[in-house]
């Protein structure tokens, strides 16, 4: 391990010189480093891809293969004897659908309702609802588990569905949200034209949060549709497993036929991997909005 | 005659709101049910044997007792540590320096760079792992074939001894964090104002300078909610090391990539029923969680008053 530890030290120490004395070097370095961590970044992705394409035999030879094989049609077919891709990716959606609609729903009710109405208790209930986002998770998992063994809803999908959609975080998110966007004059104007409480909501307030409601949506629809922990202990039935389950199953059982594999793991990123990259931005701010507005 | 009418007026305010109400109910009544109930009982049943049908037996404290008694506890808090502890480096340091770079204006492509850093973070961590398997492969995986190159034998990441497991799931940790510290980062520079950039400049401050001076302070606030973000993470990392060793709850050879949550996935319900046990686990890794998080407001929260009161 020693010499390539100080290769890559030598690799470091070429680069701070270029950036010191050559004019321009600085830039070629940045870029150096910049480009050799993209291609970090990407070699997996780009592996997998490659590796669908082989035979497992092909796979395990020496050296790896690094470009494209011939075998993409057989392995599909290996896949589509051994695992039910569609109906995994059917269970997906239902479940981080229903889960994202609901959340978007609650949490926007919530967070509008802090915003705006000034009813008794307001600051008591809020603290509470700040306090909750500290409690971490785990503390519960077992009982947790319990109760939903004893609904009956292991193996079912309101477990993954109903527990988390009305969460903390998203309340306070959509708050913070409507405090900046929604003018109360609006809300006074509605009000007076004779617009119900339930109205203003859904035709006066909604549309003013359809930003709001893509971050936070992408937010949880990221976490929920890669979740692993959480189906694998509710959903023990193979025709109700989502695709990180399926994939799961598919080392478990079918761990000898590893191109079939990595083409299902290509199927299982392959969705959301190009939903971000035709709307990246769209996505880096909605995932990573809780941490920025404070 | 005073009393009841505050009373009517509350009663009656109240009332008024009833729509206000009915928005906020979904989450007290879920987090009622789904939220506290969980935790409370969660404590109650760590003081009982119990194997989720029969009845409970209370037993005090011996759960706990068991926990710290048990040498495989020890190990998998061990892992866990390490594997947090060391894979925070690259990604806090890497996090910040790409973000600097990337903010400096000296790199064209910001939003190349930016999305390929992201990916990870949109890519189900099942598949990854499966990747990741492959390529630290003993005979055949591409990490020890571009090792071979440099004339370096090929190293049994996954077998050997065990402790080389640590050093994949590091890697998979720092592959897949590094870009989302990166991306909050970025957004926290970019919202401190140029004018400071510029006076730091004109007071020849040179780029280490600025980035230890004036960005690191300035975006503390953000660092300390994504540190104690990647500590809840680290402990409840599960997925990786479970798929590494190919699904064995033990955590590969010598336990060398058994972590908390599998330890405690594995006492119930997955592996076993030891239910009154699994809770005093989870609620140990939850102190734990805790005390970190303290730790860090108070290891950087403290000095960062005793800044505002000197500005004072």
């Amino acid at each position: 391990m020693t010499a390539f530890m100080i290769l890559i030290l030598a690799a470091a120490v070429m680069l701070i010189v270029i950036a010191k004395i050559i004019p321009g070097g600085k830039k070629f370095s940045m870029y150096f480093v910049l480009v050799c961590i993209a291609f970090i970044m990407l070699l997996p992705f780009y592996m997998m891809f490659v590796m669908s394409t082989h035979t497992t035999n092909e796979i395990y030879s020496f050296p790896p293969a690094v470009w494209f094989g011939r075998n993409l049609a057989v392995n599909f077919e290996n896949m589509k004897a051994a695992v039910n891709i569609p109906r995994a990716f059917l269970n997906s959606c239902i479940i981080t659908v229903s889960y994202t609609a609901l959340v978007l729903l609650f949490c926007s009710m919530g967070g509008y309702a802090f915003a705006v109405y000034e009813f008794p208790g307001r600051k008591k209930l809020f603290a509470v609802l700040l306090a909750t986002m500290m409690i971490p998770w785990t503390a519960g998992i077992i009982p947790w588990f319990i109760m939903m063994s004893k609904f009956g809803w292991i193996n079912d999908f309101k477990a993954l569905i109903i527990p988390g959609c009305a969460n903390a975080f998203g309340i306070f998110w959509m708050r913070q949200y409507c405090r900046n966007n929604v003018p109360t004059s609006l809300v006074e104007a509605a009000r007076i034209d004779g617009c119900s409480e339930w109205t203003i909501f859904f035709r006066v307030i909604a549309p003013i949060l359809l930003p709001a409601y893509a971050s936070l949506g992408i937010m949880q629809f990221v976490n929920v549709w890669n979740d692993f922990m959480q189906p694998l202990m509710i959903l023990r039935k193979t025709e109700l497993q989502t695709l990180p389950l399926l994939l799961k199953t598919m080392i478990s059982d079918w761990g000898t036929d590893y191109g079939a594999m990595m083409l299902s793991s290509t199927c299982a990123v392959l969705p959301l991997l190009i939903a971000f990259l035709c709307a990246s931005k769209f996505f880096m701010s909605g995932l990573t909005a809780g941490a920025i507005k404070e | 005659m005073a009393k009841i009418k505050t009373e009517r007026n509350i009663w009656a305010g109240i009332k008024k709101y009833k729509v206000a109400y009915a928005y906020i109910a979904p989450f007290f009544i879920l987090f009622a049910i789904f939220g506290i109930f969980p935790i409370a009982a969660g404590f109650y049943i760590s003081f009982f044997r119990w194997d989720g049908i029969s009845a409970m037996h209370f037993i005090g404290i011996e759960n706990y007792l068991n926990l710290f008694k048990d040498t495989l506890f020890w190990k998998a808090l061990g892992n866990t540590l390490i594997i947090g502890i060391i894979a925070h480096i690259p990604i806090l340091l890497g996090g910040l320096a790409l973000a600097y770079v990337l903010n400096s204006k000296l790199v064209k492509g910001e939003n190349i760079f930016k999305t390929i850093y992201f990916m990870p973070m949109v890519t189900s961590s099942v598949a990854i792992t499966i990747i990741f398997q492959n390529l630290f492969g003993n005979n055949y995986g591409l990490i020890n074939y571009i090792l071979s190159f440099f004339g370096e034998e090929a190293v049994n990441w996954l077998g050997g001894n065990g402790s080389l497991i640590k050093a994949a799931v590091m890697v998979m940790f720092a592959w897949k964090w590094i870009g989302w510290n990166m991306v909050i980062y970025l957004a926290g520079m970019q919202g401190i104002s140029n004018d400071i950039y510029e006076a730091a400049k004109i007071d020849g401050a040179g780029h280490l300078r600025v980035l230890l001076s004036i960005s690191i302070p300035l975006l503390k606030p953000i660092i300390v909610f994504t540190v104690i973000q990647s500590s809840i993470g680290m402990f409840n990392l599960f997925t990786e090391p479970f798929i590494l060793t190919n699904s064995s709850w033990t955590g590969g050879q010598n336990n060398g990539g058994l972590t908390l949550m599998m330890y405690l996935l594995n006492k119930a319900p997955q592996g076993g029923t030891a239910y009154g046990y699994a809770s005093a686990v989870a609620y140990v890794i939850t102190v734990m969680i805790i005390l970190i998080s303290l730790g860090v407001y108070k290891v950087t929260g403290e000095r960062e008053t005793g800044k505002r009161r000197e500005n004072k």
